[in-house]
């Protein structure tokens, strides 16, 4: 098998580096050979989706050149980040140009962890062992934007020793949104404070949530609100084999 | 519009919002999301989609091809008697419904439920000009009575609870009111009586304009659009022009969409077909048809959808946003995601540019919407017209917002100035940081931090990658302390 390359996504590589590691770790226990484009910066999301077209554009177009001297598929943790490449990059630069070319080809390598797992791997057991009571977050643009409904809990229900619960508006908006948080903070606090209730609600030792910026937001929720849970990313579920928490 | 239009301040707005009335929206929408859920999922799943996306072609062939239907529309209601206006914005609409009033020395008006009405502050010019106005729609009534505006566009007094309702009842129309549902329907329906009985004039809006037959169709759920167009000698409707479309083959599609995503039922209660003039009913039928920037929106092809709306409300009842800000927060006259497209369209971004913002764009109003409006597409749409303006608007986005982007593209533009940031943040957090959070951060941060911790920046996974490949795959993965400050 051809080996992935990384797609870490700005924010995993500067504030979720331990998530990544666990992800080359697992990635290789499963026999695929990672790489890791150096050059790799932002794909360009936050300022398309703030407005500042153009910059996402131009955030595009580099990033685009970073992985085009590379092959095989693009593997990032995060749902946001790869929709964002694959459904938005061929509609950022007009049919018939170069540039619509070449994203329409990177918008074809891109896939989310879990769907690179069970769609390319066709694996739904990897060997992990983790004995605990695990509710999962269904992140919005995982589900709803790339349309990665079911694979997490494929992998999940796979993991020895886990047991899988309930969360109630579990694809309830977790209220990070990338500039709404900070533009309209009050409501986002609302809406993580909903989504920690329904966590501390549900039963679970541990919350999966597999997508940088609902993570951050969510664990940041869970201190606030000083509850035991844990949120942790599927990765780190999957990268798991003595059982630690 | 008479007064000057305000700009709207979402974050204000939100911070006026009480607990109780966020308590109450949410409690309304719970019920309302089971029960539309439930017939949906009698209809079926995939034959809902499939009516859906016919729903969503029908919509748009009807707004592309406004040229022939529109003209049509006119030539069959004028054959059947009634008669037909053109407005072009709000005062227009306004003046023709006031100067009919006048001819027919009209003293009280009855009013159906209308969206287009209140976005012209009909209620407003009509008062100004002595006519007395009753909004016969229960919700309507309440957020009337209670000198409101409505909080949702087809349950207006969604945010209230039935104490508050009974306690407004008691104050204002001196009436002993228990906070019992069918009691308190009971007492409006005795006080409005009495006014759709002596009323020159009824006003109503419409769901639909079939161009085939020249009909308009209301659908309303407690009789009272059936009674205001009906009893008054005159009968004066006010639609929005995108409304119209080309045949009762379609009404059929719209209508399962639209009473199963309203209501959660089947058929609405009252489907009331009007044609013209008829022997029973008013001598006079007049139908405003109103533009009011809705050609505008439709010259611009991603903004265009907005129009399709059949204003059946369910983007609003599934929006996490609107369900932790209540209706008011949105400023304008329509609420929730399609206030958040239509208000900033209607108004201008520079008033209202901070209402596209007002969305996490996780999605779920696209999913609900019954005639397949790409909401967050166009929201992304409206953000880009107020940052960098387009076709439509000049940019009104703030220099700060302005002068981060251009930074924050320098940084993450070269891999060394991003690298460097990355090194940066991890030695300048060092005063905030307690433990693996940084509790609170000075301003503009603060805006992040005041609503939860930030993680601090903790690995690197760089350095992490560059020594295990020159070890050999030697290091643990998943400790994520090698660089550590």
């Amino acid at each position: 098998m051809e080996p992935v390359q990384l797609f870490v996504t700005c924010m995993a590589e500067n504030l979720l580096a331990d998530v990544l590691e666990k992800m080359v770790g697992l990635l290789e226990r499963l026999g695929v050979q990672c790489e890791f484009p150096a050059d790799q910066t932002c794909c360009g999301q936050p300022f398309y989706n703030s407005g500042f077209q153009r910059e996402g554009r131009e955030m595009a177009l580099r990033w685009m050149e970073v992985f085009a001297a590379t092959a095989g598929p693009i593997v990032a943790p995060s749902g946001s980040c790869v929709e964002f490449v694959k459904h938005r990059y061929p509609l950022l630069f007009p049919e018939g140009s170069p540039e619509r070319a070449l994203a329409v080809r990177t918008a074809a390598r891109v896939r989310e962890l879990s769907q690179f797992l069970v769609g390319d791997l066709k694996r739904s057991d990897v060997g992990a062992s983790f004995p605990h009571r695990v509710a999962c977050h269904s992140p919005c643009h995982l589900t709803r934007g790339l349309g990665v409904r079911t694979e997490q809990q494929t992998l999940l229900k796979a993991v020895q020793g886990l047991e899988l619960i309930d969360l109630n508006e579990s694809d309830t908006c977790c209220g990070f949104g990338g500039i709404f948080s900070v533009v309209y903070p009050e409501v986002s606090q609302a809406m993580v404070e909903a989504k920690v209730r329904n966590i501390a609600a549900s039963g679970a030792e541990v919350v999966v949530v597999s997508e940088p910026g609902c993570l951050v937001n969510i664990r940041g929720g869970l201190a606030k609100m000083n509850s035991t849970v844990k949120a942790m990313h599927l990765v780190e579920i999957l990268a798991a084999q003595g059982g630690g928490r | 519009m008479k007064e000057p239009m305000e700009k709207i301040d979402f974050r204000a707005n939100v911070q006026q919002a009480s607990p109780a009335v966020i308590a109450a929206t949410r409690n309304s929408t719970r019920t309302a999301l089971r029960i539309r859920g439930d017939v949906v999922h009698a209809f079926g799943e995939e034959r809902w989609q499939r009516l859906r996306q016919a729903g969503h072609d029908l919509r748009l062939h009807s707004l592309t091809h406004l040229d022939r239907y529109l003209p049509l529309l006119e030539e069959r209601v004028t054959a059947a008697g009634g008669r037909v206006h053109w407005a072009a914005d709000a005062a227009e609409a306004n003046g023709i419904v006031r100067e009919i009033a006048a001819r027919h020395n009209v003293r009280s008006i009855v009013k159906s439920k209308s969206m287009v009405s209140e976005e012209i502050g009909l209620n407003h010019s009509l008062e100004a000009a002595g006519l007395r106005v009753y909004e016969t729609d229960l919700g309507e009534f309440i957020v009337q009575l209670a000198g409101q505006k409505p909080s949702h566009i087809t349950a207006p007094a969604l945010h209230m609870t039935k104490e508050e309702i009974a306690r407004l009842f008691r104050e204002k129309l001196k009436v002993d009111a228990r906070p019992v549902p069918e009691e308190l329907t009971e007492l409006a329906r005795q006080r409005l009586r009495p006014e759709f009985l002596s009323a020159g004039m009824g006003i109503s809006g419409g769901n639909f304009l079939i161009a085939e037959t020249g009909t308009l169709l209301i659908v309303t759920n407690e009789g009272n659009g059936r009674l205001s167009t009906t009893l008054p000698p005159v009968h004066v409707a006010i639609v929005g022009i995108e409304k119209v479309i080309p045949d009762w083959e379609s009404a059929a599609v719209l209508l399962k969409l639209l009473a199963r995503s309203t209501s959660g039922s089947k058929i609405t209660a009252y489907n009331t077909c009007i044609t013209g003039t008829r022997e029973a009913g008013p001598q006079e039928f007049h139908l405003v048809l109103l533009d009011n920037g809705r050609s505008r929106i439709l010259a611009d092809p991603i903004a265009r959808e907005t129009l399709l709306c059949i204003r059946c409300g369910a983007c609003m009842n599934i929006c996490p946003v609107y369900n932790n800000v209540g209706g008011h927060a949105y400023g304008g006259v329509y609420q929730g995601p399609i206030g958040a497209m239509l208000t900033p369209q209607l108004m201008g971004t520079r008033l209202a540019g901070g209402l596209p913002f007002a969305s996490t764009l996780c999605g779920a109003c696209a999913e609900f919407c019954p005639v397949m409006i790409p909401i967050p597409e166009i929201l992304l749409h409206l953000r880009h017209r107020f940052v960098e303006g387009d076709a439509c608007e000049g940019p009104s986005v703030p220099g700060l917002l302005k002068a981060a982007a251009w930074a924050g593209r320098r940084v993450l533009g070269s891999p060394s100035l991003y690298r460097l940031g990355g090194r940066m943040a991890r030695t300048l957090q060092a005063p905030f940081r307690r433990g693996d959070w940084l509790p609170s951060l000075p301003a503009p941060l603060n805006r992040w931090t005041a609503a939860r911790p930030f993680p601090a920046f903790r690995g690197d996974f760089r350095s992490w990658w560059g020594k295990r490949t020159a070890a050999g795959s030697a290091v643990e993965p998943g400790t994520g302390r090698g660089a550590r400050p």
